[in-house]
């Protein structure tokens, strides 16, 4: 019960910090990425406000060893680059640039329907394709 | 559509995210990637719960703000332009491992070079499709 209600907490701070910070407004991401005009950079401090919180906070969980429920931490990631990692992350960045939407922001407007609806649910589809093809 | 600059929300916002992932990493040891979550949630038993209770929460809390705030902009974008996008943006993160959660914001505070190498692939061709799409053919949707 404990682990559900700080996931709960978790998303809805998460969920917050979207809205607030304007990413759950398409435009808004486009426009970071229009760095050859109408350039807002607004993404890039969204990004650096989260990092300036989550580097301390996931260096600070790292020393202790533990989380405060007793998981053992998910182990490093590994260093290997490889063309899967690079392909994939392109592609994700095309969709991104086509629509201004990733999955944080998709599901955040999921309440006003429409756009966020049909976008998840191709995503979900996206999803599923790479699954597939992944396990031939 | 063009929008404002607007550091100090930019700013706030992104610290209540950073604080999310903290809390969910620090609290359960897990990492707040949004695309992997999703993922998991749909095709996993195990470990259902606090995913989506996670996925809840985000959609609700963002949805609650913006009955206060007003709605995010946009309207009638091109459904075809929003399922091509939505299909390559769930394949690639899906073989890329992540998204600008997973590995842009827990990535980064992981000090993980796969996951730097990941945030400037997405950004790289994100800035590139916008510029063909809007500057190059000017067909942006």
């Amino acid at each position: 019960m404990k682990r559900i209600a700080i996931a709960l907490a978790a998303g809805a701070l998460f969920g917050l910090g979207l809205a607030a910070s304007g990413m759950t407004n398409p435009d808004k991401v486009l426009n970071f990425l229009d760095v050859a005009g109408r350039w807002d950079p607004s993404l890039a401090l969204v990004m650096a406000g989260a990092l300036l919180v989550s580097a301390p906070g996931f260096a600070w969980t790292r020393r202790r060893g533990h989380s405060a429920c007793g998981d053992a931490l998910p182990a490093q990631p590994a260093a290997r680059i490889d063309a899967r990692l690079l392909g994939g992350s392109a592609l994700f960045g095309i969709g991104w640039g086509i629509a201004g939407y990733c999955p944080g922001p998709a599901l955040a407007n999921l309440a006003h329907g429409g756009e966020a609806i049909a976008f998840v649910i191709a995503m979900l589809a996206g999803s599923r394709l790479a699954r597939l093809l992944q396990a031939r | 559509m063009p929008t404002d600059f607007t550091p100090t929300s930019a700013l706030l916002g992104g610290m209540l995210i950073g604080l999310a992932a903290t809390l969910l990493y620090a609290g359960i040891g897990r990492i707040a990637g949004i695309s992997g979550i999703l993922n998991n949630t749909v095709e996993q038993r195990a470990e259902r719960g606090w995913r989506i209770a996670f996925l809840l929460g985000l959609a609700v809390a963002a949805g609650a703000w913006s009955w206060f705030a007003g709605p995010p902009a946009r309207s009638g974008f091109p459904l075809g332009w929003l399922l091509s996008a939505g299909v390559l943006v769930g394949f690639g993160t899906r073989l890329g491992n992540g998204c600008t959660s997973g590995q842009g914001i827990c990535g980064l505070a992981r000090l993980s070079p796969r996951s730097l190498a990941a945030v400037l692939a997405f950004m790289g061709s994100g800035i590139g499709t916008v510029y063909l799409l809007r500057h190059a053919f000017g067909m942006a949707p």
